[in-house]
């Protein structure tokens, strides 16, 4: 691994993207964001800034949410990711948190829509496992799972931009899938 | 961005010997600054050396009462650790106000510590910036300030470092421990970062091909009262104007340990030695935490567009000394 | 069950689509062989490009070709000239696009842009918005076509002779649109067949806009926005990126995806364009206004005059025997200004509503009384009589929902430990208009009917809405009814702008559906395979002139806390009670309200943009310096409406709802954190450094 000749601009990866195996040859420059839309055509996740200002392409990466595309391809050889194309599993139905959405009316223009979902079933875990916000209070006892309160909602989502404003309905989206 | 080769060392050791051999490159871990530098231009490399997988991810208790946080640490796991939540309190808030759930959990500990200023002309190269192209000049100094610093800059650059979690590291008298060629050596964190002065082309004290691989907090911080506070533009998601992080221990009524860093004020966490020095073994009471900030504010050298720092520094740390410091007992 | 479906909560029919992720955009069409391009900005604000070096681009791995000024395609001269890109070596501002880079892939395409050498001949710029610049000037029209100046009376001796007076000056800093997807185009030729995907609010006009430049027959080309990101206003005509897309298309042979990088939109899609107003407001001591006087100076490019309306809504909202409203543009060597929701009305209303504000507390009087007694009969402007007018309904609704007669009136009277707690209210209004479209619908013989009209769905939900106004014209339940909008192939309509998209399409929906209702009711026997088809234009009819002032109207009451430590400012509550027509979908019309108003609170707390004096261009061009509020700062957001009637708008009596929500809650935020601070602030947008110099100075 620590030969002096110049490495090669490109690799060979293998992901596992929404439960199938996917054996690529890629740039190293390559994002994880642009392997989803331009190599697999999954262009559920969405490009709003390409620079981890936005949340439009937050997926989950080994079950973490996370920002495609500050993430290059690369460096995720052997990762498992989920998308939203790969939330609802192989039936129909959609997954609770979508059909939330919809209930909600928890979007409109539908382009931060999916990071947003994302986001939230990534959120939902954090906060299970115990992980604290900048709202939690100090006093909460480590190690515990977090409530949700909507302020603890409110802030956690907040890496998620939605420039149409369907916060509020988000909130309530979420709240309806933790209740 | 520019075409690079990707290398993925097994060890320490294998890394720091990669980027020997490969002028031009860089570690990547969580890649949250680096590989959007990449896009802008701002950064260049010619070998990207991924050290995320590196066996640095683990937080452990030393024997001497401190806690070791590896370098590869995210910081959404840093700040949920109870030790840290429970010990260091300031650190695990320092980390939430910073950027998102999502960057938090690709942010490494290391590349916080790494990450680069924020300043609109240093991210374009259309522009004139001395810390991405030395002698070139500094466009904010007569530009557009407002978020720049007010304490310890040069002519030559006035931007601020930009991590919340350094600033709580500077207050809480932690390590940064970085292995190089020459092998281990250990940095007090409130010392890792420069001042700019002539050379703001360097954020660090650290050598070329050095890694961080870990950061220390000491026993002689851990349970000692300590907070966090930022303040910002918007709610959420968004850099200091100004932050302090403050560790505080008062006994009888008098201050025996302090450590105040200030956020979003200079190249560097701001150590706020010349308060801290006040206030050791002065009662503690509003109007001696006042005195104390105001000696260290003094310093300030605010710019046309930026004044306004002093004051929200000052308000800042004031209120979070009081807070920490418990309520006098009732006569 | 037929009775109606207008008004009804239906849910959006794309919803599906939208949450799974399978809803495509304009850059997700992957077409063989598809190329990716990537503009180069221009260096300099104002000069001339002397040379382009395209070598070093050109020899990376992957780069297809480089346009350039002197190599690009040549185009028809367009109406709108900042879509002349490439045409010529002159740059009217920084950022201009001055080279175009095609490659196999996005990150080819990006390093080839990084790679191209510009060198530019500079010339010196001036970028500084002042009332008094040497060259300002009052312009005849404003953007939509109103005179730039309306005298009536004798503003300056009334206001002079006035008991009260506000003498004020408020300022709106530079605005960004950023819809969360960036302006995207992919462009594909067949021989001289042109086919685009774009995220725009109107296929329509992106159409004729591409037929003259390319000198194409219209027929020939295709236009697709199946689903766009947002808009805004950013996205009303076209911009540069779907001309780029074409021209790198045609000079390469491959579909070109152009997906504006999100740095590039400050300069390259427009922005609100800042204002300078002076507010001048004389009453008696009763309260009755004597003189409205509304000044504003604004600036526009050397590329083109678009003049923000911003003193406009003085012409509208309250009686006074005199009244001037005027304005002045100064060009300069910026980008571009174009549309952001509401133009116009957005900072004309934030400056108006709180001189209103500032009044009520010269004369002592509660600002919701003050302007109830100056509710006029007719249009201030016009003369012309209200169609309706319900603006004191939504004050008195507002504040009793919002609890306003528990507040006391005095600044700085509510805190909580370190945090200032206050209160405030403000008007809003927006014009109900419409303009020509048509539509064609169609009855299948199993029941179904198709309506086909080139609507857009920018998020509002076009899809939903126009198949209840076809359902309600029918008399069928709304899922028999199937909509298709979003195509140059269907029946040509205006775009999803100016709040008068609905109230558009609607209408042709509508005659196209009353006329096919009449049609079955006279046919007999079973329909013909391909069903029954009507067409409706409303050329004639939507265009009419109306005796009549049309306006929507609304009020804003807002909460703040000001925290005295920090000077941060956040919210607490909003509410907005409308006066818009008949509200056609309740789920989504909310939706609409709320995200507007969440935009306004953005315009008074956190979205700040600078021109920069010394490079020409903005200094926060990312979504990390450019603060649009995040979900942290966005709390309880309410939203409802009064039952108005109005027979004098269109066949659903409705009004256009899109762009209200904004207008008045920056003023209702500002109002309330003077009434929470004691202090009068009147530059935006109100970020901790500003509240707390306030603060620290005057308290």
């Amino acid at each position: 691994m620590t030969s002096a000749n110049k490495p090669a601009p490109d690799s060979e990866i293998t992901l596992r993207v929404n439960g199938k195996p996917h054996t690529l040859h890629i740039d190293n420059r390559r994002t994880l964001l642009d392997l989803l839309r331009e190599d697999l055509g999954l262009t559920g996740s969405k490009k709003g800034c390409d620079h981890g200002q936005c949340g439009a392409c937050t997926v989950l990466a080994d079950g973490r949410r996370v920002n495609s595309c500050l993430l290059l391809a690369v460096a995720l050889d052997g990762s498992e990711i989920t998308t939203v194309e790969g939330l609802g599993g192989d039936g129909e139905e959609p997954h609770p948190l979508q059909r939330a959405f919809l209930d909600r009316d928890a979007f409109q223009c539908g382009y931060c829509t999916p990071g947003q979902i994302c986001s939230a079933i990534g959120m939902i875990a954090e906060a299970a496992a115990g992980h604290p916000s900048q709202v939690t209070d100090p006093a909460t006892p480590s190690g515990r799972p977090v409530p949700l309160d909507r302020s603890e909602i409110r802030e956690r989502l907040s890496g998620n931009l939605c420039r149409c404003g369907a916060y509020p309905r988000i909130v309530e989206a979420v709240e309806d899938v933790i209740r | 961005m520019k075409s690079f080769g990707y290398l993925r060392p097994d060890s320490v050791q294998e890394a720091v010997e990669a980027y020997a051999a490969h002028p031009g490159a860089r570690y990547l871990a969580g890649g949250t600054n680096l590989v959007d530098l990449m896009k802008l231009g701002v950064e260049r490399p010619a070998v990207l050396i991924d050290v995320g997988r590196l066996p640095l991810d683990t937080i452990e208790e030393l024997p001497d009462g401190s806690l070791r946080a590896g370098a590869t640490v995210r910081n959404s796991d840093l700040a949920a650790d109870p030790r840290v939540r429970d010990r260091y309190p300031a650190l695990s808030q320092a980390l939430l106000a910073g950027a998102s759930g999502q960057l938090r959990n690709a942010a490494t500990t290391g590349g916080n510590l790494l990450q680069r200023t924020r300043c609109p002309y240093f991210q374009d190269l259309d522009k004139p910036c001395n810390k991405r192209e030395p002698g070139s000049g500094c466009s904010a100094l007569d530009g557009v300030h407002r978020d720049h610093a007010v304490l310890g800059h040069s002519p030559h650059c006035i931007a601020t470092q930009p991590s919340d979690m350094a600033v709580a590291l500077a207050a809480l008298d932690a390590q940064v421990e970085l292995y190089g060629t020459e092998g281990t050596r250990r940095l007090p964190a409130a010392e890792f970062h420069r001042l700019p002065g002539e050379h703001p082309e360097r954020d660090t004290w650290i050598r070329p091909g050095e890694l961080i691989t870990g950061v220390l907090l000491p026993a002689g911080t851990a349970g000692v009262p300590s907070a966090y506070r930022k303040a910002r533009d918007r709610a959420s998601y968004a850099f200091a104007l100004a932050s302090v992080a403050v560790v505080l221990r008062v006994a009888d009524g008098v201050v025996d340990q302090a450590g105040i860093a200030f956020g979003g004020l200079a190249h560097r966490p701001w150590r706020a030695r010349h308060a801290e020095l006040a206030l050791l073994g002065a009662h503690a009471t509003p109007a001696a935490f006042e005195g104390a900030v105001d000696l260290e504010l003094m310093h300030a050298e605010p710019l046309r567009d930026n004044a306004y720092k002093v004051s929200l520094a000052h308000n800042l740390a004031l209120d979070v000394l009081n807070r920490l410091a418990p309520a006098p007992a009732a006569a | 069950m037929t009775a109606t479906s207008l008004g009804a909560p239906v849910e959006r029919r794309e919803g599906r689509q939208k949450v799974t992720g399978a809803a495509r955009y304009a850059a997700e069409y992957h077409l063989p062989g598809r190329a990716h391009a990537w503009p180069v900005p221009a260096p300099v604000a104002r000069g001339r490009v002397t040379a382009v070096d395209t070598s070093a681009a050109l020899a990376l791995p992957g780069v297809l070709a480089v346009l350039t000024p002197d190599d690009a395609p040549r185009l028809a001269e367009p109406e709108d000239a900042t879509l002349a890109v490439l045409q010529g070596p002159d740059v009217p501002h920084r950022g201009w696009c001055v080279a175009l880079a095609v490659a196999e892939t996005l990150e080819a395409a990006r390093a080839a842009a990084r790679a191209v050498r510009v060198t530019c001949a500079a010339e010196p710029h001036d970028v500084g918005l002042d009332p008094g610049h040497r060259d300002a000037y009052e312009p005849k029209e404003t953007n939509a076509g109103y005179p730039g100046r309306v005298e009536h009376g004798d503003p300056q001796a009334a206001f002079a002779a006035a008991e009260v007076r506000v003498d004020t000056v408020y300022r709106v800093p530079p605005l960004h649109n950023h819809p969360m997807e960036p302006h995207t185009s992919t462009a594909h030729w067949d021989g001289d067949r042109l086919t685009v995907y774009t995220s725009s609010q109107g296929g329509t006009t992106v159409r004729s806009v591409l037929a003259q430049l390319f000198r194409l027959p219209e027929d020939t080309i295709t236009v697709v926005s199946e689903h766009v990101g947002g808009g805004f206003g950013s996205k009303g005509t076209p911009r540069p990126d779907v001309v780029l897309a074409a021209m790198a298309a045609r000079h390469t042979g491959r579909p070109v995806t152009l997906a504006y990088p999100r740095r590039s939109l400050p300069t390259t899609v427009g922005h609100r364009a800042p204002t300078v107003q002076r507010l001048r407001l004389g009453a008696h001591t009763d309260g009755r206004l004597t003189a409205v006087l509304h000044e504003t100076t604004t600036h526009t490019s050397r590329v083109k005059a678009f003049v923000e309306q911003a003193a406009v809504p003085a012409r509208v909202m309250y009686a006074a025997p005199a009244l001037l409203s005027s304005h002045r543009v100064v060009p300069l060597d910026v980008p571009s200004p174009s549309w952001m929701r509401a133009p116009g009305e957005a900072p004309g209303m934030y400056a108006l509503e709180s001189a209103m504000d500032e009044l009520a507390d010269a004369l002592g009087m509660d600002p919701v009384e003050l302007r109830v007694r100056n509710d006029p009969e007719c249009e201030p402007g016009s003369g012309k009589p209200f169609s309706s007018r319900h603006l004191v309904e939504c004050l008195r609704e507002g504040a009793r929902r919002f609890g306003w007669a528990e507040r006391d009136p005095r600044p700085r009277s509510r805190t909580e430990g370190p945090l200032l707690i206050g209160t405030g209210v403000a008007a809003a209004t927006y014009p109900a208009a419409a303009v020509p479209a048509t539509a064609s619908a169609r009855a299948l013989p199993d029941g179904t009917f198709a309506v086909r009209i080139n609507a857009t769905d920018i998020g509002t939900g076009a899809r939903t809405v126009l198949a209840q106004v076809a359902a309600d014209a029918l008399a069928v339940p709304v899922d028999r009814v199937g909509t298709e909008i979003g195509h140059s192939d269907l029946p040509p309509a205006w775009l999803a702008g100016g709040s008068m998209g609905t109230a558009s399409w609607g209408w042709a929906v509508h005659e196209a559906c009353a006329e096919l209702a009449s049609r079955l009711a006279a046919h007999t026997g079973p329909l013909p395979a391909d069903g029954i088809e009507t067409r409706a234009d409303t050329a004639g009819r939507a265009d009419a002139d109306s005796p009549y002032a049309r306006h929507a109207f609304g009020a804003h009451f807002a909460e703040v806390a000001v925290d005295s430590v920090t000077g941060e400012t956040r919210v607490r509550r909003l509410l907005g009670i409308y006066a818009a027509g008949r509200i056609l979908n309740a789920r989504t019309a909310r939706s609409q309200f709320t995200g507007a108003m969440t935009m306004g609170l953005g315009m008074a707390l956190t979205e700040g943009s600078t021109l920069d004096p010394a490079f020409g261009d903005f200094t926060e061009t990312d979504l990390a310096s450019y603060h649009v509020p995040a979900h942290a700062d966005v709390p309880a957001i309410e939203a409802d409406w009064i039952d108005e009637e109005d027979p004098h708008l269109n066949p659903m009596g409705s009004k256009g709802i899109g762009e209200i929500g904004i207008v008045g809650t920056a003023a209702a935020l500002g109002n309330a954190v003077h009434h929470a601070t004691g202090i009068r602030f009147r530059h935006l947008p109100l970020t901790p450094d500003r509240i707390l110099t306030g603060l620290l100075a005057g308290g």
